[in-house]
């Protein structure tokens, strides 16, 4: 066998570490806000390419340097453990009007001192009207600013920051060292001849990833003076050694090549953490990791240098310092993307380039990394195909039973192909890696936009019963009255309409955020590591990269399969009720009545008072008060023919339970979304492609939705990826799964997730192991991309007593016996909870 | 000759998908209805008669509780799992109520199971007559067989039946079986001491080719069912074995000889 499992022990070192991590709140920190508008304020009308790269010299000449207690690995973008610097240059007046709130929000709060709030607000006075977000608004098509207004679809990521989502060229710098980047680019450079009509794109391009690769070397050459100072005053013999052996790797690494698999560690640490200094993208990716720190672990092994422990802990406290890195971000983003993630996703296992299967010591070695630190980051994957060997996969599952959520199982038997079909090269699709949440790219060679946009596909339909109109306002197209539509296919067609145009504006919103990007935040740090940028003399921005993708997420999937099942046996088979009905219940939020948000209130009356104002009316506080009462009571519900219209809904077959007829439909709509998407174009010269994944932002984006025809009423949340509406598939993981396997998971290139939830039981012992496994690989020989299991603790049984609606699928298997675990009564349900705490028998 | 098969009639009460603790691998369960026994501590009291019946859950909701379906149709869902067996060496489970009490529809549903190619388990009490049994043998992978006590009058006091045909039946269908398991339910004041276990881990263990023995730990599960049924819970009182008892219980069982672990 080519690999082993070492199964080393954790060391106390990484469980300090990690204590350390988690002392304190993470703290916004002003530094590189306004250490960037220095050099700005210097550089004011040169090229923004050397702009941006004389910024990033200055802020790694200056920014505070900390090596924290007993690490190994050093290199922290903070001094507080867990914060985060911020970026004006893409946004910032979200941010102050968030001071005095970030600390006590609900998702992901940050502490922000007034000391860090006077800089940030001083630095911010210069930013106005230079940021990336106020040039992509201007870009923007008015009707596509309207779109995203109504909420239905939002580029809120890239809008408001970095791109990121991209995996770097690690094992380059691992090898040559940026020294060796430095090379390659001033030999680009001694090409340049001053007559070539791209003389002057060029000539600074490469002149500021000089600039940029030789900042970073100096600022690793700072942390070997800190760690030498800091060694020189230590009294403890064996922590003197140990900074001592930091200051030399940071003295080579990474200017050079990495001598040894510790210099490795800490050179792919300095690229992962200054990729994050450089731009507020997230989703920086490790990628994999098992293969290109192989060579160097092997090496060191072979020659003695180095024991399997040691080398467990030095990935060990990469795994934690990948959790010291840190972003804020807009209270509304903070909600779809809760948990601090910055989703670094780092993948072991699959194929190499040969297509033949590249499972090594250093695959096994990740997954122990995250059995002993079970932190979020790096959000950990595995690829899986025909040929891996059970014995990794076994590992992972082991893994999972931890119930950490990780790792992710990705199917290179789906995704390989889908790449291929995106004009990748066999050699490339084989070498995939997994970026941010569930994207696939070819590392070092791709810039795939891959989180582009949410899109919410339940508002299209709620358009196609409005005519159009959301709130008043023509926003989509004049499909026609939804009581004339004759034939379900006249119904589908409507939906396909309203989606197509919606589609084109959330092209046209991407795009203009794209050319904001390239415009005013280019990278050249990034573009050193991302072929052919260098040969090119372009930036990632401009499209220096081979590969080149916008991949928005399209989601709802099973909402509008349950829809158009409940549309087409309720009003055009059994003919039980019309689209009129439909409608009408659908307004009234099937007789459930709607409670409109306070700020829902405010804006609507807000919108009662000016046109008050237009037909010269001047309302007074009297008449506000009335405006607001009646917007409050206008929808008292309780029609009881809605809700008998939304008992027979509910009583039909459900996507996620294995009925065919259901399933197609669901296939036929997320084609409405695949199919239109790859027709369109990026200003980089490649093509968008359609990921079917919402992240968390099912819940927040679900608020703004209304009633929806599969029963689900207004502003609960929409279904999660293609996973089937949550508490409606009842016939178990197998039936679940073959429903979701149904969907073309090809065509979604940009990624598709499938979020399963399972007892501990299921999972116990060797052949639960074995069990779990097969069914991995079950639903990847039917063609599903992606899975990804939440293993059910006893904290979620205690919130299903608690909270029984939101856990009406939950089913407990215990001993040969199912059942629904919200219809047992109070005592079995403790049982049950006592069994889980025992691991289950 | 096999349409026939798929054409055979049959009452059932449940199929349960991703089965995993009744056989090897993942596996779908068809629940036949109807038992000759009346175990105390049955977790399925809707399993019990043949007849349909009505539940009343606590809100006064009525549920049918048992169906007629052709063994085809019972197929059909079964099949869905295909790939799930061939990846786990899973495959289909009969149990109940007592799957002998309808022998033919069984008969059906294993043979179609063996035409498809899947493995083929039953979970059965053995309480019926050893020909009815000896012509399902051949189509069985896994004989899963309950022994729940070796003392005839304790049996008949908890299960409503004596135990001498199971016992008998145990040593014809061991010497026939392809691969058979004993199992026990262990149930606190029926057969939940060390000396009870042992001596049916002996009698397991002198059993021609049996090597595997599974301590079932008593559960309450399906204690709301009798009420929703209009039946009493004969056991109210009784907790669930704790984790430690049920290891001395495996240590005692393995002085057989036997492999033993704990559920399915």
């Amino acid at each position: 066998m080519a690999f082993k499992d070492y199964n080393c022990e954790k060391t106390g070192r990484i469980t300090r570490l990690i204590e350390h991590l988690y002392v304190d709140m993470p703290h916004v920190e002003a530094d590189r806000g306004v250490l960037i508008t220095e050099s700005y304020r210097e550089t004011e009308g040169e090229p923004v390419i050397a702009r941006r790269a004389k910024a990033f010299r200055h802020i790694l000449e200056n920014i505070p340097i900390v090596i924290r207690p007993e690490e190994l690995i050093v290199g922290s973008s903070t001094v507080h453990p867990r914060s985060c610097q911020v970026f004006p240059e893409y946004s910032f007046e979200w941010l102050e009007a968030e001071f005095d709130t970030m600390e006590h929000r609900e998702a992901d709060p940050f502490c922000i001192d007034e000391d860090t709030k006077k800089k940030l607000h001083e630095a911010y006075q210069y930013w106005k009207g230079r940021t990336t977000s106020e040039l992509a608004t201007d870009y923007m098509a008015p009707e596509a600013r309207l779109a995203m207004e109504h909420n239905f679809f939002t580029p809120g990521n890239y809008f408001y920051n970095g791109v990121g989502h991209v995996c770097v060229d690690y094992e380059k710098v691992l090898k040559i060292g940026y020294r060796g980047i430095i090379k390659e680019a001033t030999e680009e450079l001694a090409k340049c001849r001053v007559s070539d009509p791209d003389y002057a794109r060029r000539h600074h391009f490469l002149n500021a990833v000089i600039m940029s690769c030789q900042a970073v070397i100096d600022y690793a050459h700072r942390y070997a003076a800190l760690a030498l100072k800091q060694a020189a005053e230590c009294a403890d013999s064996a922590r003197k050694e140990e900074l001592t052996r930091i200051a030399h790797n940071c003295e080579n690494v990474p200017e050079n090549g990495a001598r040894s698999f510790y210099e490795a560690c800490q050179s792919f640490w300095f690229v992962q953490q200054l990729m994050q200094m450089e731009s507020s993208g997230h989703s920086i990716s490790p990628g994999r990791f098992d293969q290109y720190m192989y060579p160097f672990f092997k090496k060191d092994l072979e020659n003695g240098k180095i024991t399997p422990d040691f080398a467990q802990e030095l990935i060990d406290c990469i795994w934690v310092k990948l959790n010291d890195l840190n972003k804020i971000r807009d209270v509304a983003s903070a909600k779809g993307f809760a948990g601090y993630s910055l989703f670094q996703n780092l993948i072991a296992g699959g194929q190499n380039t040969e297509g033949l299967d590249a499972t090594n010591d250093l695959s096994f070695m990740c997954m122990q990394a995250s059995l002993h630190t079970r932190l979020p980051a790096p959000s950990l994957s595995i690829r899986v195909w025909n040929g891996s060997p059970q014995q990794l996969l076994l590992k992972a599952a082991e893994v999972t039973r931890t119930g950490i959520g990780l790792p992710a199982y990705y199917n290179d038997e789906v995704i390989i192909p889908a790449l291929l079909s995106r004009g990748l090269t066999m050699e490339d699709a084989r070498d995939y890696c997994i970026i941010g949440c569930v994207e696939p790219q070819k590392a070092a060679k791709t810039d795939g936009w891959h989180d582009a946009a949410f899109f919410n596909m339940c508002r299209p339909l709620e358009m196609v019963f409005t005519n159009g109109v959301d709130d008043g306002v023509q926003v989509g197209p004049r499909t026609g009255d939804v009581s004339s539509f004759a034939t379900f296919e006249d119904f589908c067609n409507a939906y396909r309409t309203q989606m197509n145009y919606f589609i084109g504006l959330m092209v046209n919103a991407d795009n203009a955020i794209d050319v904001a990007h390239a415009e005013r935040c280019p990278l050249p740090f990034e573009s050193s590591m991302v072929d052919d940028c260098i040969a090119r003399g372009k930036s990632v921005q401009e499209g220096g990269a081979i590969y080149n993708f916008t991949g928005p997420q399209g989601f709802g999937i099973a909402n509008i399969a349950d829809s158009m099942f409940a549309i087409r046996e309720l009003v055009f088979k059994s003919h039980k009720y019309t689209l009129k009905d439909f409608k009408e219940a659908l307004a009234d939020n099937y007789g459930e009545g709607s409670t409109p948000s306070d700020e829902d209130v405010v804006k609507l009356t807000a919108i009662v008072a000016e046109k008050m104002k237009e037909n010269g009316l001047t309302p007074t506080a009297a008449d506000i008060e009335t405006i607001c009462r009646t917007i409050k009571a206008e929808n008292p519900g309780g029609n009881s023919k809605y809700k008998a219209l939304r008992e027979d809904i509910l009583s039909l077959p459900k996507y996620g339970n294995d009925v065919p007829e259901v399933d197609s439909l669901a296939r036929e709509m997320a084609y409405t979304y695949t199919r239109p998407l790859q027709t369109f174009k990026n200003p980089r010269g490649g093509i968008f492609q359609a990921g079917l994944y919402p992240v968390s932002a099912n819940v927040p984006l679900g608020a703004q939705t209304g009633a929806t025809p599969d029963g689900r009423l207004a502003h609960k949340p929409v279904a999660d990826g293609v996973s089937p509406s949550a508490g409606n598939d009842t016939h178990g993981p197998t039936a679940a799964a073959n429903s979701v396997s149904k969907l073309d998971h090809y065509i979604a290139s940009n990624g598709t997730l499938y979020n399963m939830k399972f007892h501990p039981s299921a999972l116990s012992g060797r052949q639960g192991l074995n069990n779990f496994v097969a069914l991995v690989r079950s639903y990847f020989d039917q063609k599903g991309s992606h899975m990804q299991f939440n293993v059910v603790s006893r904290e979620t049984l205690l919130d299903a007593q608690k909270h029984p609606e939101n856990y009406k699928s939950l089913v407990v298997r215990v001993a040969g016996y199912s059942a629904l675990f919200t219809t047992l009564s109070r005592s079995l349900q403790d049982d049950i909870i006592n069994r889980t705490e025992q691991g289950g028998f | 000759m096999e349409k026939s098969f798929a054409e055979t009639t049959g009452r059932i009460f449940d199929i349960q998908r991703f089965s995993i603790h009744d056989g090897p691998g993942i596996r779908t369960i068809v629940f036949l209805k109807g038992c000759r026994l009346r175990c105390r501590w049955c977790c399925n009291p809707e399993s019990q008669d043949y007849a349909i019946q009505e539940m009343i859950d606590k809100n006064g909701k009525i549920t049918v509780t048992g169906r007629d379906v052709t063994a085809g149709e019972v197929m059909e869902t079964v099949l869905r799992d295909s790939t799930y067996y061939r990846r786990s060496g899973g495959g289909l489970t009969l149990s109940g109520g007592e799957m002998l009490c309808q022998p033919d529809f069984a008969k059906a549903l294993l043979m179609l199971g063996v035409d498809s190619d899947i493995s083929t388990a039953v979970e059965t009490t053995s309480f019926a007559s050893f020909d009815t049994i000896e012509q399902l043998l051949p189509y069985i992978d896994h004989y899963l067989m309950d022994i729940k006590h070796i003392n005839s009058e304790k049996h008949k006091a908890f299960t409503g039946q004596s135990n001498e045909l199971i016992l008998e039946n145990a040593a014809k269908i061991a010497k026939r079986a392809a691969h058979m398991v004993v199992r026990v339910p262990v149930i606190p004041g029926f057969n939940d001491t060390p000396a009870e276990i042992s001596a049916i881990a002996q009698f397991a263990a002198g059993l021609h080719n049996v090597h595997e023995l599974h301590l079932l730990p008593y559960h309450r599960l399906g204690q709301d069912k009798y009420t929703m049924l209009g039946r009493t819970y004969t056991l109210p009182d009784i907790l669930p074995p704790d984790k430690a008892q049920m290891e001395t219980l495996v240590l005692e069982a393995q002085k057989s000889g036997l492999s033993v672990q704990i559920g399915g």
